[in-house]
Formats: C-alpha cells, structure tokens, sequence
C-alpha cells in the first residue's frame, strides 16, 4: 500500500524533474530576455547599438549604464516605491545629461483603471503637463504640491507621488546624489552643492532645470564627468 | 457513441462546474479581470484535469483504495506542476497574470473531484472525454464571466474597445465585481434552467 | 508598529477572501450560521499558522538539494498529512477542542488560502509585496505573522458574512436569486465595503 504510493511520488518527482530540465533554459532565457528588453526600450534610441554594462547597485536601486562605442550614453535605472497597493517597480532610462528617456513599469499593484494608469499616463506626448519624457528629475511633485509641475493621474495621487518619488530616487542614484532629497548632503566636494535640481548657488537665483550659469562650477557635470572616467 | 457524446457534454451543460456545480470558485473570481485571462485558467484547467483524468483512470487497479485520494494528489500536483512550467517557459505572460492561482489549480475541487467520481470508474477515453468536456465547461464560464467583465469594466472584450472606457464602470475589474457578475449570471443560469 | 500594520494590510486592506478570491469555497460553504463559521475560521487559523510554518522550513531544505520544482506536490502532500495529524492529536489531547473544530478538519486540505499562503510565504519576493512598508524584512516571523493575520482575515470575513447569511435567511429572494447568487451578490457587497480600507496600510 504504502510501497504503491512511495513508486507513484518517485515516478512524478523523476517526471517532474525532467520537464524541469527541459524547460530551465527556456525558462532562465525569457527572464534574461524581458530584463534586457525593459533595460533597452528605455535607452536613448531605444538603446539600438549600445552596450549595457553590468549591473550597479545602489542601495535599492539598480543602475545599467549604456554606452555606444565606448561613449556614456546614458543609463536604465531599476527602483522600487511603495504605491498605493503594494511596491511599484519601474525601469527609467536616462541619458548622459539625467534628462528622462522613457520608463517602463516592471510590477505594480495599483488599482486597475486608476492608480495602473502609470503605466502610461508619464508619457503622454499630447499633454505636455504630464509628460516626463525629456525633463530632468530629482525634484519631480505632482502640481497639487508646492514647486510642483506634473499633472497626477486623476484620483490617483498617491500612486502618481509614488511614482514620481521613484523617478527622484532612481535619478539621484544615477547621478551619485542619493540623499539629495534629505537636503543634507554627504558630498566630499569642496563646494555646498545639493544636487540635483535643488541645487542653488548664492550667486545665481536662478535653479532650473538644465541650469548653467558661469558663476559656479557645475554641480552635476562635474559628477557626470567623474563617473565616464570611471568606465 | 451517444454515451461519448453525452460523457463530452455532460460537463459543458448539464453538470457545468461553474454554473450547475459551484466549483473551483477561486479562480473563477479571481482570474476573470479579463477574457483572455478567464480563458488562460481555463484552458490550463483543461490540460491538467484532462492529464490527470487519464493518467487515474489507467492507474485505477494499481492503486490501493486507501491511499487513493493521496495519489490522486500526486498526480495532479505533478501536473500542475507541469503546466506551471511550461507557461513559464512558452507564456511568460499569461504566467505573471495568473500568478499564484496556477500551482492553487491543485486544490481546485474539480480536478480531483472529477478523479474520484469518474477517472477511478470509467475507462481511458471516458475519462479523456469527461477531462475535456468538463475542462471546456470551465473554461467557456471563465471565459464569459471574464468577457462580461471585461465589457463592463473597460468597455472592450478581448482587447477589442467596444465603447469608450469612460462610460465603463470600474467596479467590475475590481474584487466586487467578480461577485456581482457571477452572482448575476447565476441567477440568469438558474432562470433559463428551470423554465 | 511594523508588525501590527501587518495585522491591518492582511486583515482589512488585502482581506485573504474579499480581494484576493482565496478560501472562497468554505466562504460560500460553511457561512449559514456564526456558530459554524467561527469554528471554521478557528480552524484555519489553526492549520495555517502551523502549515505556514512548516513549510516555510521545507523549502528552505527544497531550495538547499535543487529540487524547488516539487514545491507544489510537497506542500500540498504535508498539508494533507498535518491537518490529519492534527485531527489525531487533537482527539487524544482536547476531546473538547476536537468536538468544536473536527467537522471543519477534513474540509481544509481543499482550502485553497492554506496552499496559497504557504506559497507566498514560501517566496521571499511574494512575502515582501505582502508585506506592509519598507522596513521589514521576509523571514519565519514575519511568514507566521502574515499567515496568523490573513487566518483572522478570513475569520472576520466569514463571520461578518455568517452574521448577514442569517439575517438573509428570513428575508424573500427572487426563486432565480435564492441560494448562491444572493450569497455572492452579499459577498459583493462586503468586499465593496473592504474597498473602502484600501490605500490605509
């Protein structure tokens, strides 16, 4: 009796561990694919002939840099936020300058109809006050916020927020300033920079995006230039 | 062959495990956000219960009636276990939409409620025509409860945009509306039936 | 803090039955009466915390021989042998607790929040999405936590829906309406109430 049902689990575990083999690589090949897909569609031309270098981490967040042939061109970015249902990853491409590519949304639990509009709802070309494609981050509010200028997903604030804090964070880990948003700043540069785009000098009052004044040396190209060395 | 045709039907109309049996509720409310996702449990559904039925229903003599039902586990689970790998290899997709309620196949109560009442009596085609009318009675009440919802939630069936989605109510892409639907066309089943 | 919003997030905001459809067949089955549903949800509550437990364990041997392809026939074989060991124990140890909760036994192999959970649990990936905030981290305190908090969701949730069965029985229904379709337009209903605990935790 016992003796039937030990042959019967042994026969399924030795079937089971064959279709395992035969599928593990189809399997592992699909993951790899998507992962490099997500990293790609979000590059600078849809990253067409550039290389990704290996992964980088920084702190929760997951940076691959591209370049093509040999020039940084940009990078994919991976970062996770919690939203409004559960934890929202996302895949945001930059390029060299920190201007937003694309994104793409890996997971997420938002409500459908709703909150899941992120996954479009960014990269809007035909409602500019949405659309993130092209703008610098870092300091990204939705517009019911002080200081800030992107239009929130109707009745859905706290995943478009979420979404937004994510783009913040994966900018300023891609840019070396991960506690640009704390305002104090660990930086060991010589100069009281803050970063990204709250960065402000004394001279100059002016903070915008894709700020250059001749005043100061500036900030987050000198950061830019640092890290091409490093490649 | 009248007895064939009756085995195959048999789950599709009269004892359809949605409507008639009232089983396998979870992942009737839970996957039917949309149609293909209905049919997608369905059609997974229907392999395993069909690959099950006739994998029992050849083992019937071999197996000790007391150990039964954990055998019969066995074989299911294996199966299952098998589809799950195969949508992860081939399906990726359809994988990361059903989630967790493919491995929950294994405690569907119609597979091994269709194992213990039919594949452990009947012969090998038998069981393979009761696997597949039963597999295809779930699977086209997956796929109508996921298409009403589809429509009333999204205003498209299958992807298709019938009207615009702002006239939609969101409410039946969400976790009520997967009661509120089923429970509506029960209640029509029941009309129709009983007329 | 942290481990109390777990209570909450799997108690009310991811109610185990009203939003994520697990455990919906003793829902629909065992709720005509809060007697019945009581025992049942002591019952579950019972049998996942200690199968979440167990097999949380088991996997960690799965994952250290290579053999995770056999999750799902080995979780469900030890679910089905604990619930009836259990139901062993219990008859020697506390004829009384056996009385309350024996009938309801059998019923929860096929319970399918008990195999899902220990799945997620089973799953650090899974756990940590379940898991409410950033701090806290998947591991055995946590999986049990979780899994302890999901059993009294699923409690709550059939009690809550024994109680309106009751009152349900002695109002008229449409003869197309009676039995399941009024049991799930109820249920409808009562997960559109656990709507409103959304976006809290």
């Amino acid at each position: 009796m016992v003796l039937s049902l030990v042959c019967i689990s042994v026969v399924a575990a030795a079937a089971l561990a064959g279709v395992y083999l035969l599928t593990q690589d189809a399997i592992e090949a699909q993951k790899a694919q998507k992962q490099e897909q997500a990293i790609l569609a979000v590059l600078p031309e849809q990253g067409v002939g550039a290389e990704v270098a290996e992964a980088e981490t920084v702190g929760d967040v997951v940076i691959y840099r591209a370049t093509k042939d040999g020039q940084e061109i940009g990078a994919a970015v991976e970062v996770s936020e919690m939203g409004f249902g559960g934890a929202q990853k996302i895949m945001v491409g930059f390029d060299k300058e920190g201007k937003i590519i694309d994104y793409a949304i890996l997971d997420q639990q938002e409500t459908p109809g709703l909150g899941d509009h992120i996954k479009e709802w960014f990269k809007n070309e035909d409602k500019p006050g949405q659309n993130i494609r092209g703008r610098k981050a870092g300091n990204l509010k939705v517009s019911k916020e002080a200081g800030g200028d992107v239009d929130a997903i109707t009745a859905a604030t706290i995943s478009s927020k979420a979404f937004l804090r994510a783009i913040n964070k994966a900018y300023n880990a891609y840019m070396g300033n991960a506690d640009a948003h704390s305002g104090a700043s660990k930086q060991e540069h010589a100069e009281p920079a803050e970063g990204g785009n709250d960065h402000k000098c004394g001279k100059c009052k002016h903070h915008e995006e894709g700020h250059k004044c001749g005043h100061c040396k500036h900030h987050e190209n000198n950061e830019t230039e640092k890290e091409v060395s490093h490649e | 062959m009248s007895n064939n045709l009756k085995t195959l039907t048999n789950g599709i109309l009269r004892e359809n495990p949605t409507f008639a049996l009232v089983l396998g509720m979870c992942p009737t409310l839970a996957t039917t956000t949309s149609a293909v996702n209905g049919m997608s449990m369905g059609l997974a559904t229907l392999f395993v219960l069909v690959c099950s039925n006739v994998v029992i229903s050849l083992l019937k003599n071999l197996i000790p009636d007391k150990v039964r039902i954990p055998a019969f586990i066995v074989v299911i689970a294996t199966f299952v276990t098998v589809v799950q790998f195969l949508l992860k290899a081939y399906a990726p997709a359809v994988d990361e939409q059903l989630g967790l309620f493919i491995p929950l196949i294994v405690v569907n109560c119609i597979v091994l409620g269709r194992a213990e009442a039919f594949a452990a009596k009947n012969s090998v085609g038998l069981s393979a025509l009761d696997g597949i009318g039963m597999g295809l009675g779930f699977t086209l009440a997956l796929t109508l409860i996921g298409m009403i919802r589809e429509l009333l939630g999204t205003g498209a069936i299958f992807g298709l945009q019938i009207y615009s989605d702002h006239y939609a109510s969101l409410i039946f892409v969400l976790a009520p509306g997967a009661f509120i639907a089923l429970a509506y066309l029960m209640a029509i089943m029941n009309k129709i039936v009983k007329k | 803090m942290e481990y109390f919003l777990i209570f909450i997030a799997a108690i009310f905001v991811n109610n185990i039955v009203l939003s994520q459809f697990l455990g919906i067949c003793p829902f629909l089955g065992v709720s005509k009466k809060i007697d019945t549903a009581l025992g049942m949800g002591a019952a579950v509550t019972f049998v996942l915390v200690l199968a979440t437990i167990v097999t949380y364990l088991l996997q960690k041997l799965l994952i250290l021989w290579h053999v995770e392809f056999l999750q799902t026939i080995l979780f469900i074989l030890v679910i089905a042998a604990l619930v009836q060991m259990i139901e062993i124990v219990l008859k020697k140890i506390s004829p009384s607790l056996y009385q309350a909760l024996g009938v309801f036994l059998p019923l929860i192999t096929t319970n399918c929040c008990i195999l899902g959970v220990a799945i997620i649990v089973a799953d650090p990936a899974q756990l940590l999405q379940k898991l409410p905030g950033d701090a806290l981290q998947a591991n055995l305190l946590t999986g049990t936590l979780f899994a302890f908090a999901t059993a009294i969701g699923f409690a709550l949730a059939l009690v809550l829906f024994a109680g309106i069965r009751e009152q349900l029985a002695m109002s008229r229904v449409p003869k197309a309406m009676e039995g399941t379709p009024i049991a799930l337009l109820t249920a409808g209903l009562l997960a559109m109430a656990f709507m409103g605990f959304s976006g809290v935790v």
